[in-house]
């Protein structure tokens, strides 16, 4: 089972994001559970999404406390939520944000994990670029696609269009694809640094 | 088909597919989306013939009911926790007059302190009502369980509530079998009243009943429940026969047969029960789950064959009843009655609470080892009770009680869970 | 030279004016009348609500054709009206709660339309009680959607069936179970209570009047005219109750007659919340004459009385006097 936990805040579209994720699963044969946490609904106030992926039906109802995946849509939350709490060692970390994990001051916490598994990504500015709005939801899981290889970027599509229509439709899965290829690229300049 | 989508929506595709004629319901969460998806396929036309009442409370809610079925109109509306509460009066009315309205209960807890998350307590205070009560597991027994509800309900001339995890499974998506609509035309012919208002043939109905009759006419609601107790597995063998799977029924038994320790819920705990269970037979325990689908009418036999053959069984519940303990644990000891083992209630997940495998697995295991109180409330903070306690004894002026928890307790939002 | 001649329904006796052409006699005096409200019902001697009911829902079978429901709030109408094991109303009634007739009403309406039986109409009947207080939420929601009911308040002033309780209808300084007769201001107090006519006008519904038993073919009429419109519809109908105002059972049609000659009662009619009728005061009378007979005001009188109180009543006639220009160009 795989469990990815996504932090953001109200307005963001985490809860979306989430849906979308276990949409993009049911799309590729799987099982997939969404949930928000429940936190009382307010614009800014730090919001908790789960999805569950698995082979078989999951019957777990539960907030996901060991997360393999880590999806952070806003990265103020990092001074303000423990979003790391139960990450497993070998976990993903996609990160919204321009700067680097050293320079957003998560250098130590990043020495725990692998480092290849770690990334940051501009979602906000492809958002703004692609939608001229910065809704980096869909974005993200365009990443993650790239970052795990667990989910299709063509999965991801399908259930961006399930969730929105016509040009909105095609400006996110633009933007995810955008996504994708920025993580991809990072993804193999971190393999190349390791190996250096 | 199958469908990736939120329980809610599931719910109301469910609804949709089984022709309701008027739909009359009162938003409240987490009941909104349900609500909101029917509004929007009769404002477009998809649902149709079909009347949708914004209403202005939820009293008005199962009056429009009350008056739509009196009419023959096939009724439904939505509801949780301070609603049902609020037309608590027309709840009696409708059972009691024998009207089949089919309602879901997205269950929350009741306030004060208001809170908005999932526990038992909404349904459990109209449990005498008369209303039949069924149990969803998951979204896709909640869907099922709509359509088994309205010929259940019309059968018997009873309304019926059909009770799902608030957030817990209205606000999870995940994947359901959506029925299509012949289908469930096959299986729910159009609704044929037992008594309607009709110029043609004037009835009068609700008429004053005195100490002559009452007596028989409540006692009419109950020998009804009881057909239900047949009715209700026949329907739900009737139901995986035409959509080829297993839903509703009056129990549901996993690795019960060999069980030493048998764990007894309803509803949506019932799937991390199974992985607990799964956890500890694992380690070597003989544990089994009971779910109970039909918690009215309560199916007594079913329950004590179930658990007739264990040592020990702890009923885990949403809902307590202050001054007593379990209340679902109480029926489940009338089921038990003159059985000597030994019995556990668990009271867990008061007002959306997570309930975790973690806790559950260590909660039985105590209870196996039998060190587990009789009465116990799970995961709860007895740092925080105790210092209220303490407060109240020291001074008479010591403030209102939630606050001073909360404020022990400290920020949540920037915890994860 | 021809002079006005005016014919006036007078005393109790005569439901029917055989100088009437036929088209305008009223439903009461037809024996082709439904009689809804059958004979062998339970109210008391000199019952207004009996009376009001019996003439109101016969009206509206004649409109619709004998194609119609009723619902009814708990009260003194639904208990008189349905004593276990018998019933005296022949068409379709249903009984629920107390403060849900106008939700009820919705409900059956709904039912109807979705059925497709587009000639079969409703009413929703309750007491001041079940319509202005408890009532009151299902009532205003009935109004803000325009759900096509006509609802009709049978208006005693009081929790009659329970005792006579004060209810929003009960008048200033009218004494019941609830605002006794005693004390410094003794009886209900000014100031408080709602005016429903009003208040379903400012939900701009397509009808509102008020009626009394006082005048039958006002009542008919105005039940006639409702029920040939569709959407909310609200008839207020003034019903003395002999027990709980205090006053001789023979005396039922004569004290609604005073309410509305004192200017105590309008009567009147408005469509979408403008007035666009009023029945004129034919003789004006102090609120004295209709005060005098109910013991329930008998506290206002005698030595010392109270008559700043009574002053305040007067005044509270002449102001509907005014606003409702209830005395035409004659009688000013």
């Amino acid at each position: 089972m795989l469990q990815v936990r996504i932090h953001g805040r109200g307005g963001q579209g985490v809860v979306t994001a989430a849906e979308m994720l276990s949409v993009a699963a049911f799309e590729q044969g799987r099982y997939a559970q969404a949930f928000p946490s429940f936190g009382s609904e307010r614009t800014g106030a730090p919001v908790v999404a789960f999805c569950r992926i698995d082979e078989r039906d999951i019957r777990l109802r539960e907030p996901i406390i060991a997360p393999d995946v880590l999806i952070v849509q806003d990265p103020t939350l990092l001074y303000q939520v423990d979003v790391f709490q139960g990450l497993k060692p070998d976990g993903f970390v996609l990160i919204n944000s321009k700067r680097s994990f050293d320079e957003l001051g998560l250098g130590d916490i990043a020495l725990r994990y692998r480092r290849e598994r770690l990334i940051s990504l501009p979602a906000t500015e492809i958002a703004l670029k692609h939608l001229g709005r910065p809704l980096p939801n869909a974005v993200l899981l365009g990443g993650f696609a790239a970052l795990s290889g667990l989910i299709r970027l063509e999965a991801v599509a399908h259930a961006i269009r399930d969730r929105f229509a016509g040009k909105l439709a095609r400006d996110n899965v633009a933007a995810a694809t955008a996504a994708f290829e920025y993580v991809n690229r990072r993804v193999q300049e971190l393999a190349h640094a390791q190996t250096n | 088909m199958l469908r990736q989508i939120e329980g809610s929506r599931a719910v109301a595709q469910a609804v949709a597919l089984c022709r309701p004629e008027v739909i009359c319901a009162y938003p409240i969460s987490p009941q909104t989306h349900i609500v909101e998806a029917l509004g929007e396929a009769v404002k477009s036309g998809a649902l149709s013939p079909c009347e949708f009442i914004n209403v202005e409370s939820e009293f008005s809610a199962m009056s429009v009911a009350i008056g739509a079925s009196a009419a023959g109109a096939r009724a439904y509306t939505a509801t949780a926790s301070q609603g049902l509460l609020f037309m608590a009066e027309a709840v009696y009315n409708a059972s009691g007059l024998g009207l089949p309205i089919v309602m879901t209960v997205a269950n929350r807890a009741i306030g004060a302190p208001i809170n908005i998350w999932n526990d038992h307590s909404d349904s459990m205070s109209q449990r005498d009502c008369g209303w039949l009560q069924l149990f969803a597991e998951n979204n896709q027994e909640a869907l099922d369980l709509h359509i088994q509800a309205f010929k259940l309900g019309e059968e018997l001339s009873m309304p019926v509530m059909v009770c799902m995890d608030g957030f817990i499974l209205t606000h999870a998506t995940e994947r359901v079998d959506m029925p299509a609509q012949p289908e469930v035309d096959a299986f729910l012919p159009p609704y044929e009243p037992r008594q309607v208002l009709d110029p043609s043939e004037p009835v009068s109905i609700g008429a004053m009943v005195g100490p002559e009759a009452f007596m028989e006419v409540r006692y009419l609601a109950h020998a009804k429940q009881t057909m239900a107790l047949e009715r209700i597995p026949q329907i739900a063998e009737e139901f995986a026969r035409r959509f080829g799977r297993s839903s509703g029924g009056l129990v549901r038994a996993y690795r019960c047969e060999d069980a030493e320790t048998i764990v007894v819920a309803l509803g949506s705990v019932l799937g991390t029960l199974k992985d607990a269970a799964d956890e500890l037979r694992d380690g070597g325990l003989r544990v089994g789950v009971l779910g109970i689908q039909s918690f009215r009418p309560f199916p007594l036999a079913a329950v004590r064959a179930a658990l007739h053959g264990a040592k020990r069984v702890v009923v885990l519940e949403k809902s307590f009843s202050v001054g007593l303990g379990g209340i679902v644990s109480t029926d489940v000891r009338v089921a038990l009655s003159g059985l000597t083992l030994h019995g556990y209630t668990v009271i867990a997940g008061l007002g959306g609470r997570a309930i975790t495998k973690a806790s559950l697995v260590r909660t039985l295991t105590e209870a196996i080892a039998d060190r587990l109180a009789p009465l116990t409330f799970m995961d709860l903070d007895w740092r925080i009770v105790e210092r209220q306690l303490q407060r109240e004894a020291a001074t008479r002026r010591s403030g209102p009680v939630a606050e001073n928890l909360l404020r022990d307790v400290g920020p949540v939002a920037s915890k994860v869970r | 030279m021809t002079a006005e001649i005016k014919f006036y329904q007078t005393g109790t006796f005569t439901v029917g004016n055989r100088l009437l052409a036929p088209e305008l006699h009223s439903v009461q005096a037809s024996i082709e009348r439904s009689n809804s409200l059958n004979s062998g019902h339970r109210a008391c001697q000199g019952c207004g609500e009996a009376l009001g009911a019996r003439y109101a829902v016969d009206a509206a079978m004649r409109a619709t054709s004998n194609r119609l429901i009723a619902c009814n709030a708990t009260g003194c109408l639904e208990v008189f009206s349905t004593p276990y094991p018998e019933t005296s109303w022949q068409l379709p009634w249903i009984h629920s709660l107390f403060g849900n007739a106008a939700a009820v009403g919705t409900g059956i309406a709904a039912a109807l339309k979705v059925k497709g039986k587009t000639d079969v109409r409703v009413i929703a009947q309750g007491g001041d009680g079940g319509t202005t207080d408890i009532g009151f939420g299902c009532l205003s929601g009935m109004f803000e959607r325009n759900d096509d009911v006509l609802y009709i308040c049978y208006d005693n002033e009081a929790y009659m069936n329970t005792g006579v309780q004060r209810s929003s209808a009960t008048p200033p300084a009218a004494r019941t179970a609830t605002t006794m007769a005693v004390g410094p201001r003794p009886g209900a107090s000014f100031g408080q209570g709602k005016n429903l006519p009003l208040i379903a006008m400012a939900h701009r519904i397509p009808y509102v009047a008020t009626a009394t038993v006082a005048d039958l073919h006002d009542l008919e009429a105005k039940v006639d005219t409702a029920m040939r419109v569709r959407g909310a519809r609200y008839l207020h109908v003034l019903v003395p109750c002999p027990l709980g105002w205090g006053s001789a059972s023979h005396d039922t049609i004569r004290l609604a007659r005073l309410a509305r000659e004192t200017g105590l009662f309008p009567v009147f009619e408005a469509e979408h919340g403008e007035v666009t009728a009023v029945t004129h005061i034919r003789r004006r009378v102090s609120v004295l004459e209709y005060l005098r007979p109910q013991r329930r005001f008998a506290h206002l009188f005698g030595t010392p009385g109270h008559p700043e109180m009574l002053a305040r009543i007067q005044e509270e006639a002449d102001r509907n006097i005014r606003r409702f220009g209830l005395l035409d160009a004659s009688e000013a």
